[in-house]
């Protein structure tokens, strides 16, 4: 890279919210990290506290990763287009802003559709592995647990894109760990309130 | 490629590996349920308890790492050929540094909360179990990162739609069986 070039990049790096150094970069994310894993203990004891049932129910086991992955999968799309736009200078938080509105929409529609195949498949492994759950209580558990994590998503990402663009962090550092666990430690808090009310 | 693109042709271009990331996670999902791991359950207290931590740790600073590529991509800042040199070899350096530091709070963070439900833990157990799935899962996640980030941006790829759920399906996979590879490790060593 010629001094040109690189003194570019310093300019490009100042313009924009970014910075690329690894001393940047750790010192931004370890302490969020750090605090996050420690906000992810609440989900952890959940999981501690049901234990006992989760070994002898292999079905609530197999819908744990993915309701924590699925959580963090949308809450990272949403996170991630809404800050490029950021970026690129077409962003405008607004209600009517076409591409939050599409966004959502898209959100909400891969909800129900990985909602709805995950009460199926649970079942079927479950019964695989020697669970006695029916498949009815399963799509229960699975829709309703996804449909209010779908909306959550929603609003946690949205906040999270705003805040950090207001507090002057690059949302390419913040919203992503920040959305993701507070979707994990919710979608589990979630889907064990929705457990305890079903069986 | 970003800006104008309708909801059906965000969840067209999204919904293939969210589906393939619902595979994995089933997959997670039943190594978790399998007979081994439960026995490391039962067998390491505290393991339950570092789970979302740790799993959810893999998706912060690889979701991290993967937007921050992303956008710098779109941006003209990097590019869009692998190169280990300035910005990207700055970022993935630190990815690693964030990945194993986090990962080594989260075991005495553990040590801590089991202490203070009133149960026993043993550290050293849980920083080695957690070392080794912290190490493994940095070389399986850059390995698979950045060439879908590179090759797919080149193809025409939006790389905002797909590193989510990229990171995820690698990370819960490989995550619960590198959880495994240390309690393996530990038993071997201890």
């Amino acid at each position: 890279m010629s001094a040109n070039e690189a003194r570019a990049g310093d300019e490009l790096g100042r313009d924009h919210i970014g910075d690329w150094t690894i001393r940047n970069i750790v010192t931004t994310l370890v302490p969020l990290l750090a605090v996050l894993s420690v906000l992810q203990m609440v989900s952890g004891t959940v999981l501690e506290t049901f234990e006992a049932a989760l070994l002898t129910n292999p079905a609530l086991l197999v819908l744990v990763p993915v309701m924590i992955g699925t959580a963090g999968n949308l809450g990272s799309i949403m996170c991630a287009r809404l800050s490029t736009q950021l970026h690129l200078g077409t962003f405008e938080f607004s209600p009517t802003n076409p591409d939050l509105r599409a966004t959502v929409g898209a959100i909400v529609g891969l909800a129900g559709t990985v909602f709805v195949l995950l009460g199926i498949a649970s079942w079927a492994i479950g019964h695989l592995l020697g669970g006695e759950l029916g498949l009815a209580p399963l799509l229960v558990i699975t829709i309703t647990s996804g449909m209010l994590l779908a909306v959550w998503v929603v609003i946690v990402s949205t906040t999270a894109v705003y805040a950090s663009y207001r507090l002057g962090y690059d949302p390419d550092d913040t919203t992503i760990p920040v959305v993701t666990n507070v979707c994990d430690i919710t979608g589990v808090l979630i889907l064990f309130a929705v457990v305890s009310v079903v069986l | 490629m970003t800006g104008h693109d309708s909801a059906v042709d965000i969840y067209r271009q999204a919904l293939p590996v969210v589906l393939v990331s619902l595979v994995a996670g089933l997959f997670a999902g039943t190594l978790l349920g399998s007979e081994t791991m439960r026995e490391g359950i039962s067998r390491v207290p505290g393991l339950l308890l570092l789970l979302p931590a740790f799993l959810a740790t893999r998706g912060g600073v690889y979701g991290s790492l993967g937007a921050r590529l992303s956008s710098g991509l779109h941006q003209g800042l990097l590019d869009p050929h692998f190169e280990w040199s300035g910005r990207l070899r700055n970022a993935i350096i630190a990815s690693f540094l964030n990945g194993m530091i986090v990962s080594l709070f989260i075991a005495v963070l553990t040590w801590v909360v089991m202490l203070a439900l009133g149960r026993e833990a043993a550290l050293l157990e849980l920083v080695i179990i957690l070392f080794v799935a912290a190490l493994l899962s940095a070389v399986a996640m850059l390995g698979v990162l950045l060439p879908v980030i590179f090759k797919g941006y080149r193809r025409g790829l939006d790389p905002d739609n797909v590193i989510g759920p990229v990171v995820t399906t690698v990370g819960d996979v490989f995550g619960v069986f590198f959880l495994l590879v240390g309690i393996a490790v530990t038993e071997a060593l201890l």
